[in-house]
This record gives structure tokens, C-alpha cells and sequence, in this order.
């Protein structure tokens, strides 16, 4: 019994070191001086510095590359749910001919890789002139996000009793309002964490952002262009600078995590 | 209700607009360029296939995903059994092993390179150890097996929490009652394992599988990073052609490439899935 108990106490240590080693090595590695990160005899270092990300904020283009990345996955999630929003309420509040369809050609886009749209998406942008800005990432992965969006509202709605909105309804208020001022407030919590999903999703994405772009570079973009030819306390910088936002907001919406990965990944 | 139909289409109608704009028609487009040739429609495939990196870069895609599906399906299968035995504290493991879900390609990538690289910490700490004189290489042109396994091991690092989560919710969603029974006779904790949670399970490691496979078709970050053409994959050829060659035409290539390999497995995915249904009629 005694032994059962430990083995099961050291897999579960295990787990956690296996997945945490890397994330927190690379934090300090990020704050490593270079003269300590090049000594083979020290491990750890005897001080910590943020001079690496200083200079890879502010005189290596990470802060313009994360102000792009940011405007990119707001714009992203703006046109996101401007749209997918009220298709997700049609999809769950109304019953009509051909709704199976359109929930499977939803389901289809997100089956089709990004990288096969990536390269056709740039002669498009290239006639209409939106190459290389921020607004053409922002559409591309507009595109990525709003197939989740509109399966992940209908989820939330279908959450939502309708007789809500028909008691409203009944008191006077037009469909329009009843769904403003009685579901939208009830949904707002599962809304705010499949926006933070979003931004993850648009936050991380690579291939397509730096297809798109060459002057504008989202943060992965930028980091994936150069991070390999410079030194490596600077890749463990951009590697941080990546992996904190992400952490703080996986941290916010843990508790939705398994729910909204089961629908992203239907 | 026909007014109720007007407004649903109504609702519906601008992301079917965006998504035929931005998926549908440049889905198209990418094959009419891919299969326009001077002579014929399949000049370049025909000029893929005859491109050694072309075999190189699938058969790379193929053993990787060989290796990491696997390996990957193995670790999610144990980490969800850890989970749902709800011990004190499990919802701290639980964050823990979905940290990786928020991090990109990218980021893994460079936490791998925090400890693999020449003065990345397991050289520093064997060293230390004396157990090796200099640093082991395990990046380079040079060093091609060494940066596979490196690879492998990062996607299986990066990735297993993606199918953690499936198998987990799988797991939860398994009736307590169907254990009790087995454990009224008295079936010991193998048995139960394979002969009532692994079969009730087979849907949502499935769909894992699935998912898995069709991302690691797609792989691109991990291994542009850590090894740039060193191990070409396809992915990454197709960003080749385009950013480095400025070659839309094999772009595209490449691309429909991954999009046919990903619209076969879907479809003998499904097509495995319904005969289950036709099964369970009879």
C-alpha cells in the first residue's frame, strides 16, 4: 500500500518536472548574463539581468513585433465575433432548411490547413493592396478563428435557456433587446474566455503571418527570421517574451480549457 | 415560420461570406495555380516528383509522425488516467499539463534549444557531472539523427497535451457505473483498464488520433527552428519555395499536397466511423 502510494506521488512529481523543467529553464536562461550563459561550469547564474530582453524589446524589433501581434489578434477577434457571433445564435435559437449543411461546412474549414491558403491569400492581397499589413494577417487569421467562434457561441447559447428571452419577450421586449439586455449578460463569461482562446490561437500562429508579411512581422514571425542567427540568450528571451502572455491567460480560462479544446478540435 | 428562416440566413450570412472570401476561394485558387502547367495540368507535379527534397521532406513528415502519434497517444492515455483519479491536487497537474496548449511552436521550440543547445543546461549539467569532457552537438547539418530525435521529442513534449485533453474528456464522460459493476466481480485494476475503459474510450482516441495525424502533417515551427532544411518536411518546403525561392506555383504544390494527405485521413476517418455506426444497427 505504502509503495503504491509513493510510485503513485513520484509519476505524478514526474509529470510536473517534465513539463515545467523547460518552461522555467528558459526563464532563467532568459535572464542569464552572457559571460555565466558561456562558462561551462555554472549552471546557474550568479546574477540576473534583463538586459537580453531590453535589447531584444527595444533594439531588436521584439516590441514593434509584439504591438503588430496584438493588433493583429485584436483586429482578429473584433471582425471574429462581430460576425461569428450572431451565426452561432442562428445556429442554436432558430431551426431552418440546410442548417446541417452549414454546420458541416463549418466544421470542414477547420479541417483544411492554413498553409494551403496562405500563398493564393497574398495574389489576392497583392490586387486589392493589403500585402504585408497588419490587416491582411488580421483576416487570415480571422479566417482560423471564426469557424471557433461561431461553434463555440452556439455551445454557449444552447447553454442558455431560450424561455429566458420568450419570458422577456412576453413582457414587451423586441427579440433584439431580450437577447442584449437577458442572454448576452449570461453568456459574457464563457464569451470572455473563448475570446482569450482566440487570442492564443492568433497569438501563436506562425506560418501564415510570416507568409503574409515581411516588413510587418507579427512576434512569431519576426522571431522565426531571426531568432537563429542570433545569440542564444536572445532566443531564450523570445521564447519568453512568447510564452508569458500565453501563460497569464491560460492561467484566467483554466477552467474552461477542456470544454473549449473539445470544441476547437471537433 | 418564414421570417424565422429570413433571419437565421440573415444572422449566418456574412461569415459564410468571409469564409467562402477567405478559405474557400483561396483553397481554389491554390489548386488552378498548382495544377497549371505550360503543357499539362500535372507538369509540376511531375517536377515534384522528380525533386529528391520532395521525397525527403515526406518521408521526414511520415517518420515523424510515426514516431511522436504514438508515443504521443501512450503519454495522454497514462496522463488522463493520473487526472481523473481526482487525488488531492489534481487540478494543479491538470494546469500544469496544459500550460503547453497556450505555448506556440515556436516558444517549445526555443525551450527545447534552452536545453539541448551546445551550453544548454544537460550539456552543462553532464559536464559538471563529468560525465562528458565537451558538449554533445545535437544541432547541425552534421548532427541530422540527433536533431530528429530532438524534434520527436519536443512535438511529443509540445503536443500530448492536446490529445490529453480529448482522452480526458473522454474519460469523464465514461459512466461510474460500468467500473462498479466490475468491481462487484471483482475484475483487478488491469482488467478493468483494457477490458472496459481503453474499448469505452476507443471514440475519443479516435478523433485524438485523427487530430493528431493531421497536425503532424502540418508540422512547420519545431523543426524550421531547430533545423531548418537539415529535415526537410513538407510544410516547410512549402514555405521554402515561396519565401526563399519566390515560387508560388510549387508553394501551392506543396500545399494541395498536405491538403489532399489531410482530406484522405479525414475521410477514412469518417468512413471507419460510419461502418461502426452500421455495426452497432444490426
Amino acid at each position: 500500500m505504502v509503495i503504491k502510494k509513493i510510485l503513485f506521488w513520484f509519476s505524478v512529481i514526474m509529470v510536473i518536472l517534465w513539463f515545467l523543467i523547460p518552461i522555467v529553464m528558459i526563464f532563467i536562461a532568459a535572464l542569464t548574463p552572457a559571460d555565466d550563459y558561456y562558462n561551462p561550469h555554472k549552471i546557474f547564474p550568479s546574477r540576473l539581468t534583463f538586459e537580453h530582453m531590453y535589447k531584444l524589446l527595444f533594439v531588436l524589433g521584439g516590441w514593434k513585433a509584439t504591438l503588430i501581434s496584438l493588433e493583429v489578434a485584436l483586429i482578429s477577434i473584433a471582425i471574429s465575433f462581430a460576425i461569428g457571433l450572431p451565426a452561432g445564435y442562428a445556429m442554436t435559437r432558430y431551426i431552418f432548411p440546410g442548417k446541417n449543411f452549414v454546420r458541416l461546412a463549418i466544421l470542414m474549414t477547420r479541417s483544411i490547413p492554413l498553409i494551403v491558403i496562405a500563398v493564393p491569400l497574398i495574389v489576392v492581397y497583392m490586387e486589392i493592396g493589403i500585402a504585408d499589413t497588419v490587416l491582411g494577417v488580421a483576416l487570415a487569421h480571422t479566417a482560423m478563428i471564426l469557424p471557433f467562434v461561431v461553434l463555440i457561441t452556439s455551445s454557449i447559447f444552447s447553454g442558455i435557456s431560450v424561455e429566458y428571452e420568450e419570458a422577456g419577450m412576453i413582457f414587451g421586449l423586441s427579440r433584439f433587446r431580450a437577447f442584449l439586455t437577458i442572454t448576452l449578460p449570461l453568456a459574457i463569461p464563457g464569451l470572455a474566455a473563448s475570446a482569450i482562446f482566440s487570442f492564443i490561437m492568433s497569438w501563436n500562429e506562425v506560418f501564415v503571418a510570416s507568409v503574409l508579411t515581411l516588413t510587418n512581422r507579427t512576434l512569431p514571425a519576426h522571431i522565426l527570421n531571426t531568432a537563429m542567427t542570433s545569440p542564444d540568450y536572445f532566443k531564450f528571451a523570445a521564447g519568453t517574451l512568447m510564452a508569458l502572455p500565453a501563460m497569464v491567460f491560460i492561467f484566467f480560462i483554466r477552467r474552461y480549457l477542456i470544454s473549449m479544446w473539445g470544441i476547437s478540435l471537433k | 415560420m418564414a421570417e424565422g428562416k429570413i433571419i437565421a440566413w440573415l444572422l449566418l450570412l456574412p461569415t459564410l461570406l468571409f469564409l467562402v472570401t477567405f478559405i474557400g476561394y483561396p483553397l481554389v485558387s491554390a489548386f488552378t495555380l498548382a495544377f497549371s502547367g505550360e503543357t499539362s495540368a500535372l507538369d509540376n507535379f511531375k517536377s515534384l516528383f522528380q525533386d529528391r527534397m520532395f521525397w525527403r521532406a515526406l518521408k521526414y513528415t511520415l517518420f515523424l509522425a510515426g514516431v511522436v502519434v504514438p508515443i504521443q497517444l501512450v503519454l495522454a492515455i497514462a496522463f488522463a488516467l493520473l487526472v481523473n483519479t481526482r487525488f488531492k491536487g489534481y487540478s494543479f497537474l491538470l494546469y500544469v499539463i496544459s500550460i503547453p496548449l497556450a505555448l506556440s511552436d515556436v516558444t517549445a521550440a526555443l525551450m527545447s534549444y534552452t536545453m539541448f543547445a551546445p551550453m544548454g543546461y544537460i550539456n552543462k549539467i553532464l559536464m559538471n557531472l563529468g560525465i562528458t569532457e565537451a558538449p554533445i552537438y545535437f544541432f547541425g547539418f552534421m548532427f541530422r539523427s540527433r536533431e530528429f530525435w530532438v524534434i520527436a521529442l519536443t512535438e511529443i513534449w509540445r503536443a500530448t497535451p492536446l490529445v490529453f485533453v480529448i482522452i480526458l474528456a473522454g474519460l469523464q464522460s465514461i459512466n461510474r457505473e460500468y467500473l462498479e459493476a466490475a468491481d462487484i466481480f471483482g475484475f483487478t485494476r488491469r482488467q478493468k483498464l483494457f477490458k472496459i475503459i481503453l474499448p469505452l474510450l476507443k471514440p475519443s482516441i479516435m478523433s485524438a488520433l485523427l487530430i493528431r495525424t493531421l497536425f503532424a502533417f502540418q508540422i512547420f515551427g519545431v523543426v524550421w527552428l531547430l533545423a531548418g532544411r537539415d529535415i526537410p518536411v513538407l510544410a516547410g518546403e512549402t514555405y521554402y519555395q515561396y519565401v526563399h525561392l519566390n515560387n508560388p506555383q510549387m508553394a501551392s504544390v506543396y500545399g494541395v499536397v498536405i491538403a489532399i494527405i489531410t482530406l484522405v485521413i479525414s475521410y477514412f476517418y469518417l468512413f471507419s466511423l460510419q461502418s461502426k455506426h452500421l455495426e452497432g444497427g444490426r
